[in-house]
């Protein structure tokens, strides 16, 4: 279960909406487009005269004070260069015209051209196109869509089987299927749970319940299977587990998500693995937290899928970077397959969680970036 | 046991006479100690943080490579030279900042240094002997001086908080403005490196400088008053600085780096009577005089006898054994900070001392004298180490035309 995130709807109240220019209305502080913006460049500094500008045609003075031979460069995120000057001797000055649309940029001065330079911030403001008329990210919506659908078809299908299993006594049967309905739950759960109250009563953990609620859904019945070893008396509360995840999924195939919906869910998901399948906090009972782990990554890896296109005519080296981590990732879960399953979770020892929880930070750190690239700002 | 043998029940020691002349330049007129809010420099000829006057806390962090991608260690490198500039500058880790990017998008800094100024944050890194293997290409360049430590005698070393492949060291004088150099690095670092151990200090238990007053450990002794001070060049370069030919090229101007986390068990210290601490230490609790002079700078007289011709500073006495003299000569840069990392389990503080020592040659220098101290120092008694890390720190960086480990990787 996780806490409700109220900055997913946030997200989405944003993200449908033209957006109205954003700051960058003083005229005292910022530079109109026509004057110049003087850069004095030193071996150890890099003095940008205005760190605003309005969008359009802006151009950079930069005069070397220093020692060595320079360069300056305008960067848009991911370190792609919108515009450069190089070879500026020590002593002499330069010009840089470059068209920018709205949006944050660093600059950059670059002495002896080596290293990443002594950076400023750059921020250019004018209004931005409403995200509805880039079609690539109106496909992703659709595209996810149809992930989301064919998850939840097969989420009704095994959890169906689960309750069968769980009300028909058989002990065995109910403990093998459990992991694996809870993967089609597990790769979609920042979508399901957009639609709230019925996230803690299919996913809570014991103790997680609000005063006067009553511990139900999948972690009750595991721990009938696991604890108690008892399901005799577990039939209503599968009952209810099933009629739940039908309501769930009837709002989920009807969601449309926004992109900037889609790139969070990714990262939400990573944070799902950070925090509760590492540490095993999930399936206290089974120790199946591994399924759980390769369904989140999954799913995040299906949210990027679906934004893919748009990705990458924004920043391919971001797109190159997620392919490298999330392979990373997987291979690294993958040392603990066991049959068509996973290790349990306590049978693994704390230097391989360390590996898991590397990677991990690894591949969440640039994930948390999509969501600002299709913002588009 | 051996040690009540040896040192005996404390009387009062004959103080002898004192002895004139010390190494330390004293009585010159110094500038006061840096203001809190003032940064120090990042760029210049050697690292800042070795000789800059100690300041007050510390957070240590040793990291390990995870990559296998050469190319993808040096572009780190490259990202925290350029953050490890801003932030000693009092800036922030990145451009954006913690409030000044968009909503969508999570912030290029942590935001907990905002309003505080640079307050003295220094940023040093050091390179440890396990990234000369076979991973990327560096076992041609390994220093002979960075050759392993070897274990010492009562060590009670845990690998999983020694070693490393990388270490930064960040001292400030606001403990928040050292973390969050230190988590904006790791964060800058997720892929490339991972946090292996890492710890935090305080009260900084060594003066680097002769304008400091020297402070006191968690034993309440004073702690560094015979330490290699940054006014005495002639003795750094002897002591301090790696020189032209003394390994390969890319550490010249450097200096290595020797921490030594090590656990006092002070219940047991402080039910010790006073006097017996004094005769363990060799030095007066007060004033740190050593127990054969009148002032804290007082050479000790190690030759000096008691009327019932013992030596007033015992032959197992810290101090006796510590010292140059007894060392060949052998003098480290001491700047270790006090710990306490909460509590044992037992009821027991877990404190102590997370000593720090830079020197030109850890065999020369800080081998010789923990080999001495492990063997013979009756301090020992209350002492644990529980964690050891070299790293070879190389030279500073003049300007923005360079990066951490540029010549390392070059």
């Amino acid at each position: 279960m996780r806490t409700p995130r109220l900055l997913a709807l946030v997200a989405a109240a944003s993200a449908t909406v033209p957006l109205a220019a954003c700051g960058g209305g003083d005229s005292d502080s910022a530079t109109t487009a026509a004057d110049k913006i003087t850069v004095n460049a030193s071996d150890t500094e890099c003095k940008v005269a205005s760190s605003e500008s309005d969008a359009g045609t802006v151009t950079f003075a930069i005069a070397n004070k220093g020692n060595k031979v320079t360069e300056f460069y305008v960067y848009a995120p991911g370190d792609r260069v919108m515009g450069e000057v190089e070879n500026i001797a020590p002593g002499l000055s330069r010009e840089l015209i470059v068209e920018l649309t709205a949006g944050a940029y660093e600059t950059a001065c670059k002495p002896g051209m080596i290293g990443k330079g002594i950076r400023n911030g750059f921020k250019v403001s004018g209004s931005a196109a409403p995200l509805t008329e880039d079609a690539k990210l109106a496909q992703a919506a659709t595209d996810y869509q149809r992930y989301v659908q064919s998850q939840t078809g097969a989420l009704i299908d095994k959890t169906t089987e689960f309750v069968t299993a769980v009300k028909g006594g058989d002990a065995e049967k109910a403990k093998a299927l459990f992991p694996v309905a809870r993967t089609y739950w597990e790769r979609i759960e920042p979508v399901a749970e957009i639609f709230g109250n019925l996230d803690p009563a299919i996913d809570g953990r014991e103790g997680d319940q609000e005063p006067g609620q009553e511990f139900t859904g999948f972690h009750k019945i595991e721990k009938d299977l696991w604890v108690t070893k008892d399901i005799s008396k577990s039939g209503p509360t599968a009952d209810k587990l099933l009629v739940d995840v039908q309501k769930i999924v009837d709002e989920a195939n009807k969601a449309a998500l926004s992109p900037v919906q889609l790139a969070n869910g990714a990262k939400e998901l990573l944070d799902e693995v950070a925090t509760g399948k590492i540490t095993g906090e999930e399936d206290r009972y089974s120790h199946t937290d591994l399924w759980d782990f390769a369904a989140n990554v999954e799913g995040s890896r299906a949210a990027i899928a679906a934004l893919r296109p748009a990705l990458e005519e924004k920043d391919a080296a971001l797109v190159k970077t997620l392919d490298e981590r999330f392979a990373s990732t997987e291979a690294a879960l993958e040392k603990h397959r066991s049959g068509d399953g996973w290790q349990l979770h306590n049978q693994l020892s704390e230097a391989d969680l360390k590996v898991l929880s590397d990677q991990i930070n690894a591949l969440a750190e640039p994930i948390s970036k999509v969501a600002g690239l299709v913002a588009g700002k | 046991m051996q040690r009540r043998k040896v040192i005996g029940l404390a009387g009062a020691g004959v103080l002898g006479a004192a002895v004139a002349g010390t190494v330390a330049l004293r009585g010159d007129e110094r500038a006061p100690v840096t203001a809190a809010a003032d940064a120090t420099p990042f760029y210049g000829e050697r690292q800042a943080g070795i000789v800059t006057p100690a300041q007050d806390r510390l957070h240590f962090v040793a990291f390990d490579v995870i990559t296998k991608d050469r190319g993808a260690l040096v572009d780190m490198l490259e990202s925290w030279t350029a953050a490890a500039a801003r932030m000693t500058a009092g800036l922030e880790a990145g451009t954006m900042g913690a409030v000044g990017g968009i909503p969508e998008s999570p912030p290029d800094d942590t935001g907990e240094a905002l309003g505080l100024p640079a307050s003295g944050l220094t940023l040093t890194i050091g390179f440890g002997p396990s990234l000369f293997d076979k991973r990327f290409g560096l076992a041609a360049k390994k220093p002979a001086a960075l050759a392993d430590l070897p274990p010492f005698p009562g060590d009670t070393i845990d690998p999983k908080i020694s070693g490393g492949d990388i270490c930064i060291q960040a001292c400030a004088h606001d403990p928040q403005v050292a973390v969050h150099a230190i988590r904006n690095l790791a964060r800058l670092g997720m892929g490339v490196v991972s946090v292996r151990w890492s710890q935090l200090g305080f009260g900084r238990t060594s003066s680097t400088s002769t304008s400091q007053a020297t402070p006191r450990n968690l034993f309440g002794f004073k702690d560094g008053t015979a330490n290699l001070k940054a006014e005495e060049p002639a003795l750094l370069d002897d002591h301090l600085w790696v020189r032209d030919g003394d390994g390969p090229g890319w550490m010249t101007g450097g200096s290595y780096l020797v921490t030594r986390k090590i656990r006092m068990i002070v219940e047991t210290w402080d039910r010790t009577s006073l006097g017996e601490q004094e005769e363990i230490v060799g030095r007066t609790k007060g004033s740190g005089a050593p127990l054969t002079g009148s002032g804290e700078f007082d050479e000790p007289d190690f030759a000096a006898l008691d009327e019932s011709g013992e030596p007033v500073i015992a032959k197992v006495a810290h101090v006796r054994l510590a010292h140059p003299t007894q060392n060949a000569g052998a003098r480290l840069l001491r700047r270790g900070y006090n710990f306490v990392d909460g509590s044992d389990g037992l009821g027991r503080l877990d404190a102590g001392l997370f000593f720090m020592a830079y020197q030109r040659d850890p065999r020369r220098q800080f081998v010789p004298i923990q080999t001495k101290l492990a063997r013979q120092d009756v301090m020992n008694e209350y002492l644990r180490h529980v964690s050891s890390g070299l790293f070879a720190c190389p030279p500073g960086l003049p300007a923005a035309d360079d990066f951490w480990g540029r010549s390392l990787f070059a």
